[in-house]
This record gives C-alpha cells, structure tokens and sequence, in this order.
C-alpha cells in the first residue's frame, strides 16, 4: 500500500469530518417525529430518489439557479463546486485503471501525482492528465473569480457581500489555497520527475527554471495536504456546512418534509443549508431603501445558527419573501422567522378576546370580511357594499361593527397559540353562517384563512370575487379614462399568487401600465407590513417613497393595489392618486347604474345650482 | 385628648421618585418614540381588541409612566398586533413595538432577568 507522511493532515481532515457529519444527521433523523422518519425511509425507496439526485446534480453542482440569475456569479460556483467533483471523480477513475489491483485509499487518487508522478508507458496516461490538468485549470479560474467577488463585489452586479467571522475566514483561506497549492505540487514534480501536461508541465517548466523543483516537490505536496485538512476541520463550523447539508435539504424535500409551526430537525437542516451567498441582501427593501443592513436573511439565519438572536433584529423584517424567492438554495426563511419569533416570546397571551360578545351570526351565502385594516380605508368597504348591492347578493358583513382579528398580526408577533385561538373562534362564526363563498379586503386575512382556517368554504380575494361577478355578467362595467399601474401587495403574492384575476378586472376598466421588472413575484413592499415591530416610521416612509417612485416610474395616473395596508402607506408618500382596485370598480359602475352612493352625489351640484342662482 | 374638631391627615402626595418604572425604562431603550405619546386616546379608538375586550394603549402608557406593572401585565396580552393604532397615531409613535417590547419586559422580569 502507498503511504507517505504527509497524507496524514488530508486523511485525519476528512476522517473528522465524515464522523462529524455521521453523528449530526444521525442525530437529526432521530429527532424527527415518527411520521417524518416514515417519510425519509420511504423515499429512499421511491421514485422522488431519482428527482432529489437529479435536482442535486442541477443545484448543488452546475448551480443553475444562481446562474440563470447572474451568469457570472452562476459560472463562478459551478466552477468551483462541479469542478471540484470531476477532479475528484475522474483522479479516482484513473488511480483505478492504473491499479485496478492495488489496496486505493482515498488519499492516493487526491495525492496520484506524488505516487505516480510519471506513468511512462500507460497508455491512457496522456488522456487522464489532460483531463486532469483542464479540470484544475476549470477550478482555478472560479477561485479568481471568487477573489475577485470578495474584493469588489460590484463587478458581478452585486452591491453587498456578506460579513465573514473567525470559522469562515479560516475555511475560505484554506479553499482558496488547496487548488493553487495542488498546481504548485504537480509543476514542481512535473519539473523533477516529468509527467506534467499542458497547464502543470509548463507551470512546471517555468517555476523549475528558477527554483531547485526536486528539493520544493515534498513540502508543497505537505502545504496541500495541510490546506484539505484544515479546510475539512473547519468546514462544519463554517459556512461551507452548506455543501454536504443541501444535500441532505434537497433529499428531505423530496421525500416531502416541511417546516411546521414549531423548530423541527428540518429548521436545522435548512439552516445549516444556508451558504451566506449575499444574494438575498440586495434584494432587501430594508437595505435598499431603508439603510438597514443587519437583519437580511443570510445574517438571520447565521444568528440563529450560532443561538446569537437578537429580538430587535428578527422583528425587524418586512417579511415580504423578496428574499425567499430569490434564494438558490430554496430555505423556508418566512417559515423559520416565524418558529425564532414564537421562541422569542416565552409566555403565552391572555385569551380574553370574547369577554365581550362578537357580533351575530347572518345566514348568508357569502361573508363579507373585510378586515381591520379595511375599517381604516374606508372607501373599500363603501365600494365592495355597493357593488353587493348591485349584484344583488345575499351577504354577511361579518366584521361591520368590528371583529375578532384574523389571527395572522398574531402569528407574525410570535403568538401562535393566541391566534389558534382567534382562528378557531372566528372559523366557528363562518361555518355558523352557512355561507358558501368567503370573500375579504385584506391580502393579510385572505392569507390565514387560506393557509390556516382549513374551511370547506371557497375563499376569494376581492379582487377575484369581482372578477367574477364581472364575468358572470352580474355586474357590468364601463371603462374608465386613464391608465393606471398595479401593484401586487406582498401577500397576494410569491406563495399566494393572484396576478392574473387583478390584471384581468382592472384591464376591463383602465388601460393598464407595466411595472418594469416589479411585479409579480418581484413585487416590492409598501413599507408598512405588520410583520415589522422594529423599523420607525422615517424607516417605512422611505421604503414606500421608494416603491412608489419604482412603481410610477412609467408615468401611470392611478398606482392602483388592492390591499388597504399598502393604500395607506402610498397614500402618505404618492403623488400620483392611489386607488383599490374595488373602489374603481364601484366607480365603474356608477355611470348607468342609480345608487345610494350617486344619489348623495347627485345633491351636490343641486346645492351649487341654487346658490349661482341666488348669487 | 382635645377634640379641636379638625385632625392631622396622613401624607397623601405621590412618591414620583420610588415609582418602580422597570418597563417604562425598558420600552424607552427598545423604542424611544413612546416619549412622544401625548395621551390622545386616538389608538384606543381605533383598537380592534377594545370592541371585544378592555384594553387601552394609551392607558398601558399612562400605567407605564406611573409604574403600575401589575396592572399592566394584566392587559398587555389582550392587543391582537393589528396594527390600527400605529396607523392612526397622530404622533407616529411605533405603538405595536411597544406593546411587544411591554410584553417581553413583562416576561423578563417574571424571570429576573431585568
């Protein structure tokens, strides 16, 4: 069996870390729930296998998601990652065609340079060394590139990176230095012993042209060695913990685990999948246009990885999920922020909310909910009664004189079980009712009662509910002078999804501007969301003033939404009217249609009449 | 004794200086705009937990300022978060962050940690 001294730091390195690794994950399967260990053993054994292997070499190794967002940044990790397994894929395939015999310790393919540094007359030698030489050429290229990222981030379209500590330091330094000490390695033994190709033979020829190569051979091959020790020693407690535990996350997903309302092994396989990538730091309002630059995403999850949280910083998120859906790796952030939040808040709240009796029960066929915030819009709520009147149907107004909140500014202020209480009273009053269709105002409410009121009612959006009694022929609408812009708030939208149903209403109304590239599931937030306890007022105001000017950069004359939360934050800082998308469809029905709200309308110009005439 | 038909009454002025203002203090560190609070009543009008049970920020605030804990612990839970009174404030005065920041000095100090 080959051996030499210097293999040692190498293979103690990995012998740490694979132990390392053995112990956590164990440690994680069997903390599951017995259902969750189900799921895992089932799905070693089903077809998801195959999807998780395929997703795994797409992500974890080729990176496609990062490149299709910022090709260089995308080329960069894959060179580094792909690159780094075929070099280690391939030295094992040819350590094995040359010795197919021989006792292969896995430091002999890493180290096959030093044990066989000229193969003389094996005839596949000139292939594998090429390949060989092209591969570590392939990985140096991504180290520079990763240096030049550290140095000036800019030149990859990226305003910030993040901030490294002690571990990472230590494990990004020995990265570095493992692929330039390997060609230092091979060139000085490519210059003594020959057996060097295109890349390692004339680095070989040139640095054997200046230095004595024989005598610098040894110690290189022990610098490399100790760099891969090092690297392998720091790698759990590092950020480089990502590139064995996304595995492990890609596996978990596929065989169907998520995250639940309490930290589960999975919360810690996704944090430990966070590589601090940086790239959900530019897309943070609160850095862009707030100016803050501790709470993003990659920093979160770092603090609750090392149990460093700090209250004042984790309820200072929008949680718009800009960041989620940017994230290459996929991390529930929303879900994990949520389980630190419920952690934070120690004490269960007083559940005191029906001391008072709630309003009573209509049978209806649909509820109208129009939410809290609705009450303080209140041109919403007189346009969504005028439009049930017009279509002449049978409606609870559940929360008129005011009701129990939806629970979700609950949720979101880390009171979970509060809000199981609130969502269990306001869910008894809804099916109490007899109702068919549950139709709200409020992004925020149409959100819970989907995600976690589980009726067996529809649920709609007012923007869909309008849709269709428009398509219905319920109502009918004429179109309106002016173009206008719309803006989806955050919580119709990413995870949600409802942009079609409000292009679709107010394009029968209004002509309809673009919003360049924030829309959809790159919409912007209106600064004034309730999952935020922290951020000041001057805070908000400049995320909204900043969205605004995004959103009516196209010189649209109506930035129209449908959330009352985001109406009043606009309101504040637009100059360009800001209008719900329920209130131009009342507006839209006035023109042929008697109301009581033209009625009133109507005296005024009565009023102006009589008093020219008695001027 | 003498009836001199009058009596020396017991000393009744407020001790402003032993008001135990543990969360007061703790809140104005976390959010100092709860200085700015002038007692409206604006956000207890607007309150959505008010319609179903008593509770009022603006006397959280005023129970703060005093020092009466006890009595602010026993309604600091009630508040939903629904944000209504931070919209309605005149004085922009982060109201939701100071019921939370009441509630985790609440919870510190039942645990001696503050």
């Amino acid at each position: 069996m080959k051996f030499d001294l210097f293999v040692l730091p190498f293979t103690l390195g990995l012998i740490f870390l694979l132990g390392y690794l053995t112990v956590k994950y164990t440690r994680w399967y069997f903390r599951q729930d017995k259902s969750d260990r189900q799921k895992v053993r089932n799905g070693f054994l089903s077809l998801k296998f195959m999807s998780a292997l395929r997703e795994i070499f797409l992500e974890s190794l080729l990176h496609r998601r990062i490149f299709m967002k910022n090709r260089l940044l995308g080329f960069m990790h894959m060179s580094l990652a792909f690159g780094w397994f075929l070099l280690i894929a391939i030295g094992n395939l040819e350590s094995r065609v040359y010795e197919p015999t021989a006792a292969n310790p896995p430091y002999v393919p890493i180290f096959f340079k030093f044990f066989h540094a000229n193969p003389g007359t094996f005839p596949l030698h000139r292939v594998f060394s090429f390949t060989m030489d092209l591969l570590l050429l392939f990985v140096l290229v991504g180290v520079i590139l990763a240096f030049v990222k550290r140095v000036y981030s800019r030149a990859y379209g990226m305003k910030r990176t993040t901030r490294l500590m002690l571990g990472d330091r230590l494990a990004l330094t020995s990265l570095w230095l493992i692929f330039p000490l390997r060609l230092l390695a091979e060139s000085f033994t490519s210059a003594a012993y020959g057996g060097g190709d295109f890349l390692t033979g004339s680095t070989g020829n040139l640095l054997g042209s200046v230095f004595p190569a024989e005598s610098f051979c040894y110690p290189a091959w022990w610098a490399y060695s100790l760099a891969l020790g090092t690297f392998f020693v720091a790698l759990p407690f590092s950020r480089y913990m990502h590139i064995p535990t996304e595995v492990v996350l890609i596996f978990s997903r596929h065989f169907g685990l998520t995250e639940k309302s309490k930290r589960t092994s999975f919360t810690e396989i996704e944090i430990n999948s966070c590589s601090r990538c940086g790239i959900c730091l530019d897309t943070c309002q609160m850095a862009f246009a707030g100016g803050i630059n501790t709470i993003q995403s990659a920093y979160q999850l770092k603090a609750i990885r090392y149990h460093n949280i700090q209250p004042g910083e984790s309820f200072n998120c929008l949680m718009c999920g800009r960041c989620e859906s940017t994230c290459p790796v996929g991390i529930d952030i929303s879900s994990i922020r949520m389980i630190t939040r419920n952690e934070l808040n120690g004490r269960t709240p007083d559940p005191s909310f029906t001391r008072k009796p709630v309003s009573l029960v209509n049978q209806a066929d649909v509820i109208y909910f129009a939410g809290c915030m609705t009450h303080q819009t209140p041109a919403i709520k007189k346009a969504m009664q005028t439009v049930f009147k017009e279509a002449d149907v049978n409606v609870w107004f559940m929360d008129e004189a005011g009701g129990i909140c939806c629970g979700r500014p609950m949720m979101l202020a880390g009171h979970r079980e509060q809000a199981d209480l609130m969502i269990e009273k306001n869910r008894s009053l809804m099916l109490e009712s007899g109702a068919k269709t549950l139709v709200t105002s409020c992004p925020i409410c149409y959100k819970v009662f989907a995600k976690e009121y589980n009726l067996d009612i529809r649920i709609l959006h007012h923007t869909e509910y309008l849709l269709e009694l428009a398509n219905t022929r319920k109502i009918k609408l004429e179109s309106l002078a002016g173009t206008a812009v719309y803006h989806d708030p955050c919580e119709l939208s990413r995870d949600i999804r409802i942009y079609k149903e409000p292009r679709m209403l107010l394009g029968k109304i209004m002509k309809l501007a673009g919003t360049g590239e924030f829309e959809k599931d790159n919409t912007l937030c209106c600064g004034n969301s309730l999952a935020n306890f922290s951020a000041s007022n001057e805070v908000r105001l400049s995320v909204a003033r900043d969205a605004v000017e995004k959103l009516t950069a196209g010189g649209a004359q109506y930035l129209v939404t449908s959330c009352p939360m985001c109406k009043k934050a606009f309101e504040k800082v637009s100059d360009v009217p800001v209008t719900d998308i329920a209130e131009l469809v009342s507006k839209a029905l006035h023109k042929h249609q008697a109301h009581p709200v033209t009625v009133v309308r109507k005296k005024e110009p009565s009023v102006a009449l009589e008093l020219h005439g008695s001027i | 004794m003498i009836d001199f038909g009058y009596k020396i009454q017991t000393d009744r002025q407020i001790d402003y200086d032993s008001n135990d203002r543990q969360i007061l203090e703790f809140v104005r560190r976390g959010e100092p705009s709860i200085d700015w609070c002038m007692s409206c009543g604006t956000c207890a009008s607007a309150c959505t937990a008010a319609v179903t049970t008593e509770y009022s920020l603006r006397r959280l605030i005023i129970l703060a300022r005093r020092g009466m804990n006890r009595e602010i612990v026993e309604s600091v839970y009630r508040c939903r978060f629904c944000g209504k009174c931070f919209n309605a404030c005149p004085r922009s005065v982060n109201t939701r962050n100071i019921v939370y920041l009441m509630q985790l000095a609440a919870t510190k100090i039942s645990n001696h940690e503050i």
